[in-house]
């Protein structure tokens, strides 16, 4: 399994790493089907609105510093521009990065558009967004519309390309072509891999660190110099010139599976740049696996361990002593399978016990065509076979799942989806911050924060107390049966 | 002319979403993308919260794929709606179309009307993004909820002192919680009793005593006249349209005497209300007066940068109350051109005749070229968005975000409607003013 550059767009995963948004049973019999390859996609007969590739796409490129996006699309499909804009800046002063080169636009597609196309007005919008923000790349990002209607955003883009001598790519995300809205990270880095990435020149010392927001970047500088590296965090706050040397660094890692396959695995086919593909750098296996990962691929696999040590040294006592207290907490979470098998993992080392976790959506491969390295760990460590179930934001079923299982505490990933387990009563913990469990020191500061939140369960209470679920009674009684059984009740065998 | 959108201030006909979301129990059925919901709710409601009752990740959505797009969408619909109605607990529940299933051309009023016979109204709106904006999907579904709901239910008989007050939009105007109630607050102190659809326990309850009002207020300089003519069709009911939301002591003066009047109110009265009011207001005022007036890094030009709505309230309280002069103003709402020469007529109509230029453009950076090429004579006030502040720093100037996007305030129940509305604008002008020691 490799990544097709020749190709103009990245295949959905569907297609590409037989992902699925729709499963339910338990750890080991999602891999035992995994392996068997027999994991169909069902349809769901109701659904509740989710999210689209775009977004991801799009809100990705639109972090780089000095490059444009120019969505054409109705203007609601834009409002990532707005999304990103505030962040963006926030983040860059911080930085003391320089935005004044990019820019969101949109081509406001109407009515008269649908009918006659409208990719004259594309053209003319391109060539002023590149003479308002003389951005060093332009990316054309589609949408249902010019999806539907058949745009042919690669001709526009080879033209403008001419005309203005910059890298000027289309971004196939439109909405209706994947529910794996993680296929929107794809589409935008096969754009980045495609017109930007240049053939290395020189190799450096610096290390790709796939992520979304680079909070924990000081910490990282600090760990990566004792290993004679710098880190590129990618692609908020850096520039396309920084993009375009990526295939010259000494290796790539990543926070999170779902973002960096199609990066990370295409510039180790494509360039030979060393993709550590373990464990991601949540709690201490976590951590220890992502860091010899690296020092294997940098050759510092002493340098590693001694650091190792020190974190250990530092942090083994405290993170014994907090154990303590949230042995045998029960845990919900629910978030995409990148982050969700790594938080799963890392609360089982603070003694939580899982039982259920629900993923946004699961992908049977990577990039490179091995399963990925969390879930397997997981297989292979988790003191219980814990129900698992796949769902693309499907608060109806989750809500099922927390009425029946009552956990202690349930953790969640993403914008709207916390709220709803309060309202039942349980204490709910968002795990924004990609870096919220990094490493041992980030372990004992989340495990604190669990105890924070189920000891003081104010809000929840209150909350729960004054409001009414906006779902039927019939709804709410449905007797879970059949395999839905199985979402919800779970085998607690001791390995 | 090249059509671009750069720095979104508004988003398609689709984020009526909101709109249906703002009636307490109302719940938008979406025959759109997998998106759509999300993402127009981040937009319009961003930092101010879209959860609630019902939220997007509630929205029942079709969550349209490709096989959708190329075998056309009803079946998926028609389920999509029968589970929805067993499923969720709503009161009405509203299909709102996006772009791909107009296109290829589903017929969802058939689809819809299959369920015109069931215990819950639902109805259907066309809102795909490239028909309009998210102002006329506002009005869209407030008008479908008249003609498909009110329209075929029994009449009923007016009641005596029954107001319905239209304008401030769900979430969109980020104050439209306080905004409304302000509003419901000035024509209780009429003697009236206001009816408003959208917000806390506001739902099909009052939807249905919107028939039975004797006089309807529009409070927005276009939107929703549509809807008050047709409720003047359907139900006999007078309007009265007042073309600006009142902030401050003279518009909202001006306000309880327009609608006093209009409802039958003696002049008396209301005057009695006015005096008790401006007596308190102008206490703040005259108390205040040294902050206010001894400012080394106060403005005395303006300009606001927003949607109509906002742009010509905020500009009227400015120089009808505040005593600041108008640069031009920048309506950024992709107003309806048929709507234009409404809005600009507003802004020629302030006191001692002056008249204030205004620039209909969904160009952001082409408004801030503006900007930055006119003399404020000073240090200008910007009154817009977020996209705002970095210019007006870099002019040195005063700025407040009050509409989309806001980003980095959040606003519960403020409002910046009547007397209380006046002051609590100054005070956010002047929570930026007394940073800016110079």
């Amino acid at each position: 399994m490799t990544i097709n550059l020749s190709a103009k767009e990245s295949a959905p995963r569907e297609r590409r790493l037989l992902s699925i948004t729709n499963y339910c049973g338990s750890l080991r019999q999602l891999h035992g089907s995994a392996c068997q390859g027999n994991l169909d996609n069902k349809e769901r007969c109701f659904s509740q609105a989710s999210l689209c590739n775009a977004a991801c796409a799009l809100g990705t490129l639109s972090l780089i510093t000095d490059a444009a996006v120019v969505h054409h699309g109705p203007s609601g499909c834009a409002v990532t521009a707005i999304q990103v804009y505030n962040a963006k800046n926030q983040l860059a002063g911080k930085l003391h990065l320089d935005t004044s080169h990019s820019g969101y636009v949109c081509t406001d597609m109407n009515e008269s558009d649908t009918v006659f196309g409208a990719t004259e007005n594309l053209r003319d919008v391109i060539r002023e967004t590149h003479r308002r923000y003389q951005p060093k790349a332009i990316f054309i990002g589609a949408s249902c519309v010019s999806g539907v209607i058949g745009e042919d955003l690669e001709s526009v883009a080879v033209e403008a390309r001419e005309e203005l001598g910059i890298p000027i790519a289309p971004v196939h995300c439109e909405g209706f072509r994947t529910k794996v809205w993680a296929s929107g990270f794809d589409a935008a880095f096969h754009a980045i891999l495609t017109h930007i990435v240049k053939p290395p020149q020189e190799k450096t010392n610096i290390v790709n660190v796939i992520n979304f927001f680079g909070s924990a970047r000081r910490e990282i500088e600090k760990i990566f110099a004792r290993l004679g590296v710098v880190p590129q965090f990618l692609v908020s706050n850096s520039s396309v010139e920084q993009l375009s040397r990526l295939s010259e660094s000494a290796a790539t890692v990543s926070t999170c599976g779902t973002l960096g396959t199609y990066l990370g695995n295409g510039l180790e086919q494509t360039f030979g740049v060393p993709y550590v593909k373990l464990l991601h750098p949540c709690g201490m296996a976590g951590f220890d696996s992502w860091l010899r990962g690296l020092g294997a691929a940098l050759g510092k696999e002493t340098e590693v361990e001694v650091l190792l040590d020190e974190e250990r040294s530092k942090y083994l006592l405290q993170l014994d002593a907090i154990k303590r207290r949230l042995t045998g907490l029960k845990a919900v979470l629910a978030m995409g399978p990148g982050f969700n098998f790594n938080t799963a993992r890392a609360l089982q080392e603070l003694g939580i016990v899982i039982v259920h976790s629900s993923a946004w959506h699961f992908d049977k491969q990577y990039d490179d065509g091995q399963m990925p390295a969390p879930f397997q760990y997981l297989v292979d460590h988790s003191p219980n076979d814990f129900p698992v179930s796949v769902s693309d934001l499907q608060n109806y079923e989750l809500m099922k799942v927390l009425s029946a299982t009552k956990p202690d505490i349930f953790f969640s990933r993403h914008t709207g989806s916390t709220v709803w387990a309060m309202k039942l009563g349980i204490p709910a913990l968002c795990v924004c911050d990609e870096y919220a469990i990094f490493g041992y020191r980030g372990l004992l500061s989340f495990a604190n924060s669990i105890v924070d939140v189920v000891t003081n369960r104010s809000l929840t209470d209150t909350l729960a107390q004054r409001v009414k679920l906006p779902y039927t009674r019939w709804w709410l009684d449905q007797a879970v049966s059949g395999s839905a059984q199985e979402l919800v009740q779970g085998q607690l065998d001791p390995l | 002319m090249t059509k671009l959108l750069d720095q979104p201030r508004y988003v398609c006909a689709l984020g009526a979403m909101q709109t249906v979301q703002g009636i307490y129990r109302g719940v938008p059925v979406l025959h759109a993308g997998p998106g759509c919901a999300a993402k127009l709710a981040s937009g319009i409601a961003g930092s101010n919260g879209d959860s609630g009752y019902i939220s997007p990740q509630i929205y029942p959505c079709s969550n349209v794929s490709e096989k959708e797009t190329v075998w056309g969408g009803e079946d998926r619909l028609r389920e999509t709606i029968e589970s929805a109605l067993k499923i969720i607990d709503g009161d009405i529940f509203v299909v709102l179309s996006g772009c791909t299933t107009e296109i290829v051309g589903d017929d969802i009023a058939n689809v819809v009307g299959e369920f015109s016979r069931g215990d819950k109204p639902v109805i259907y709106v066309a809102t795909p993004g490239f028909k309009g904006n998210n102002l006329e999907g506002h009005e869209w579904v407030v008008n479908a909820i008249i003609t498909q709901y009110l329209g075929k239910r029994a009449k009923t008989a007016p009641v005596k002192g029954l107001v319905n007050i239209w304008g401030p939009v769900p979430s969109y105007d980020p104050f439209w919680l306080g905004n409304i109630r302000e509003l419901e607050h000035l024509v209780r102190e009429l003697g009236l009793t206001p009816n408003t659809i959208f917000g806390e326990q506001r739902g099909l309850e009052n939807i249905d005593r919107v028939p039975a009002a004797q006089l309807n207020v529009l409070v927005s300089p276009w939107l929703g006249l549509s809807t008050v003519k047709l409720l003047e069709k359907t139900f006999g009911t007078p309007y009265v349209h007042v073309p600006t939301y009142p902030i401050g002591a003279h518009a909202s003066g001006e306000f309880l005497r327009e609608v006093g009047r209009h409802a039958g109110v003696e002049s008396a009265s209301i005057e009695s209300v006015i005096a008790r009011h401006e007596r308190e207001y102008y206490f703040h005022i005259e108390r205040t007066s040294d902050v206010f007036l001894e400012s080394r890094t106060m403005s005395r030009r303006f300009s606001t940068v927003s949607n109509a709505a906002d742009a010509l309230a905020v500009s009227r309280f400015l120089i009808n109350d505040f005593g600041l002069v108008p640069a031009k103003q920048y309506v950024t709402d992709a107003t309806p051109p048929e709507h234009r020469s409404l809005v600009e007529e507003q802004f020629k109509k302030f006191k001692y005749g002056i008249v204030a230029d205004v620039v209909f453009s969904t160009d952001g950076h082409e408004v801030h070229e503006s900007i930055r090429g006119t003399d404020y004579c000073g240090t200008p006030l910007i009154v817009g968005s977020i996209f705002e502040k970095k210019l007006t720093e870099e002019l040195g100037g005063n700025f407040l975000a009050i509409s989309v996007p806001l980003q980095e305030r959040l606003v519960l129940s403020r409002s910046y409607v009547g007397y209380r509305g006046g002051l609590t604008l100054l005070e956010d002008i002047y929570g930026y003013v007394l940073r800016q020691f110079n």
